[in-house]
């Protein structure tokens, strides 16, 4: 059996299948439902079951077609700065607001994914928010928390 | 039925139903034809907005942005040989030859007319096979529900990852793991949730499709290194020839379209095998009706090739629509996003859809012709400057589906919590795509959890605790022993590909 990336995967869901087995050994259900034909944990135990035969079967098989994702050519840099950048963004939309969080947002990500044209960084960031935000909570009604918007006296 | 049609007919022809089969329609030509984006994610990007409507007009504008992805795939297949959506890979075999011999315009006509032809009579016979399929289908119970969705998991497990059933049946599980966390429905008693209050609820279905699909979608791209847009660049956008049809190509059409249109609805109706089972089978099918002389065309710009799969992808497409509305069990990636979407209004499609919401009921089909219609009229003259949507560049593309994305749940939730899990969800799905993990059985999984074990429960409720259920009745025989067929027959061939491969 030769040990490849899918076949690491498959492992890792076994023990995911196996730790949501025993999680779901640990659901208590009420007393007068221990022996009911069916009870909160019945069917997550036959799904840690079922998880545990489908990868023990991926791991113990061998692959029909390999994949050969070769790391690289894979763009690691980018793709973790814009996930970093979600996440800053994720953050802070609560407590700096949606205007300056999502623009913020926006501009790094242009820039992280090389854009260099500052005009068009600019453009597709500060006054697109703006639009977007007048479309949502001036036009539509629909609810956006931005304190900071609010301190200075722009939104209600 | 009549009296349904005028139903469905009055709700779809509202003028603010109307407005929104056309944004839909628009707004899904336009994500559709960016290479890597399919309808799942047009569709996914659009449920946020949809909940600020009353279900029909949300159902309407999904089912809107569902042929305009559609439509927009066929275009980026036509136009540089990379498909939006694999339900038109084999357009590009015909399509892109058409287009280097300069003639896109026609060929977009030609998918346009096609397509217009083949889900407008798909959607005449979801009309009459979706009323009967109800009524028919209200003698099902709990035990024939369970296996039904059990048949829909393994049969899109089996035919939507050709050679990677244990992969799929491994993101089903993943999907119905996902959609046990949070509180049992019965007896609110938390499962999953480690003591945290954010997850008592369950994870929220947007979450799962938003970070499965539209953002794990566009990681995928910057991970890869993919420029979709990068094809569009060699090629002119805006010359793209008349978009007139002689009498001998429509003659030809008119032969092609009425069997793919049949073989695509009837294909599309099958659970797991959708629209691009459809358009190769059609493909194939055509190949053989035609004469010999035509038959050598194929692959270099043929008429009848270009036109029989953009038929049955269209075809099929509606053809999906009838488990969902008639079982309330959807048979592909797409309209389990639909019953998501519809579950989250609070509306429970199957059999009595048709009875307790025939507004809903009718209102959809109807759209479809709508639909139709306004991709005829309004997206074909428009392509020339649609089209120019396949030059913006990645570095916006990217970080405004990722906008979008995050946005959604933000406006659904405000909370920082649904944001960080929609993160990692789209992180461990994005790693799973380069492993051609497939994301579709998850979702469809996802959204058939609760049901799924709803059914269970009634079912060994009844039986008092015996699995005698599964063949008490005929019904539920036949469908056990077509999943047993499946699950046997994929890993027959499991084993039969371990012998092979330790011989050589």
């Amino acid at each position: 059996m030769k040990i490849n990336s899918v076949k690491i995967i498959s492992l890792l869901f076994f023990i995911l299948s196996a730790f949501y087995l025993y999680t779901a050994h640990q659901i208590q259900v009420f007393a007068f439902d221990e022996g009911a034909p069916f009870n909160a944990k019945t069917f997550p135990i036959y799904l840690g079951y079922a998880g545990m035969f489908f990868a023990g079967l991926k791991i113990v098989l061998p692959d029909r077609k390999p994949i050969a994702v070769d790391p690289l050519h894979l763009e690691f840099k980018k793709t973790i700065l814009l996930v970093v950048t979600m996440i800053v963004y994720g953050a802070t939309i609560l407590k700096v607001g949606f205007f300056l969080s999502t623009s913020l947002f926006l501009v790094f990500s242009y820039y992280f994914l090389g854009e260099r044209r500052w005009k068009y960084i600019l453009i597709f960031s500060f006054p697109f928010v703006a639009i977007f935000m007048y479309l949502l909570h001036g036009l539509l009604a629909v609810y956006l928390r931005d304190p900071l918007l609010k301190y200075i006296g722009i939104m209600g | 039925m009549i009296e349904g049609i005028l139903i469905g007919l009055k709700t779809a022809l509202s003028f603010q139903n109307i407005l929104m089969v056309m944004i839909g329609c628009f707004a899904g030509t336009i994500i559709g034809m960016l290479p890597g984006l399919g309808p799942m994610t047009a569709i996914a990007l659009m449920i946020p907005i949809t909940y600020g409507f009353d279900p029909a007009t949300g159902l309407i504008l999904m089912a809107g942005v569902y042929y305009g992805a559609v439509f927009g795939g066929s275009t980026s297949s036509i136009l540089i040989n990379a498909p939006g959506v694999p339900g038109t890979v084999a357009t590009s075999f015909d399509g892109y030859p058409m287009a280097q011999q300069g003639k896109a315009g026609k060929a977009l006509a030609i998918a346009a007319y096609s397509s217009f032809a083949g889900g407008t009579i798909a959607a005449i016979f979801l009309l009459i096979a979706a009323p009967s399929l109800s009524k028919v289908s209200l003698s099902f119970r709990s035990p024939d529900y369970f296996g039904l969705m059990i048949l829909g998991l393994t049969a899109v497990a089996a035919f939507s990852s050709k050679g990677n059933f244990l992969k799929a049946m491994m993101m089903c599980v993943f999907g119905l793991m996902l959609a046990s966390v949070g509180q049992d429905t019965l007896s609110d008693i938390p499962r999953f949730t480690f003591n945290t209050m954010n997850l008592s609820d369950g994870i929220s279905f947007v979450l799962v499709v938003m970070a499965t699909f539209a953002m794990s979608e566009a990681l995928t791209i910057i991970i890869k290194g993919n420029d979709p847009t990068k094809a569009a660049k060699q090629i002119s956008l805006t010359d793209l020839g008349s978009i007139k049809v002689s009498k001998e190509e429509t003659k030809q059409m008119a032969k092609t379209i009425p069997r793919s249109s049949i073989l695509g609805f009837i294909v599309g109706v099958l659970p797991g095998a959708g629209a691009t089972i459809a358009s190769f089978l059609a493909y194939g099918m055509e190949r053989n009706f035609v004469s010999n002389e035509e038959k050598e065309k194929f692959g270099k710009g043929s008429v009848q090739g270009l036109s029989a799969p953009e038929t049955a992808n269209n075809a099929a497409c509606s053809g999906a629509f009838v488990p969902l509305l008639t079982l309330g069990i959807p048979g592909s990636g797409t309209t389990a996003v639909m019953l998501g979407a519809l579950l989250g209004f609070g509306i429970q499609p199957g059999p009595r859809l048709y009875e307790t919401n025939p507004e809903i009921f009718w209102s959809v089909i109807m759209s479809m012709y709508i639909g139709m219609v306004v991709l005829l009229i309004l997206n074909l003259p428009l392509i020339p400057y649609i089209a120019r949507i396949l030059a913006v560049p990645r570095t916006f593309l990217i970080p405004m589906i990722l906008f979008f994305s995050v946005t959604g749940i933000y406006l659904m939730s405000f909370n920082n919590f649904d944001i960080f899990l929609m993160i990692g969800i789209a992180v461990v799905a994005t790693i799973l795509r380069l492993y051609d993990f497939p994301m579709p059985p998850l979702i469809l999984a996802f959204v058939l959890g609760g049901l799924m074990e709803e059914n269970l429960r009634r079912s060994l409720l009844i039986s008092d605790g015996s699995w005698s259920f599964l063949w008490d009745r005929p019904l539920t025989i036949c469908i056990m022993i077509a999943i047993l067929t499946i699950v046997g027959w994929q890993i027959y061939n499991s084993f039969l590909n371990h012998k092979i491969s330790s011989k050589t």
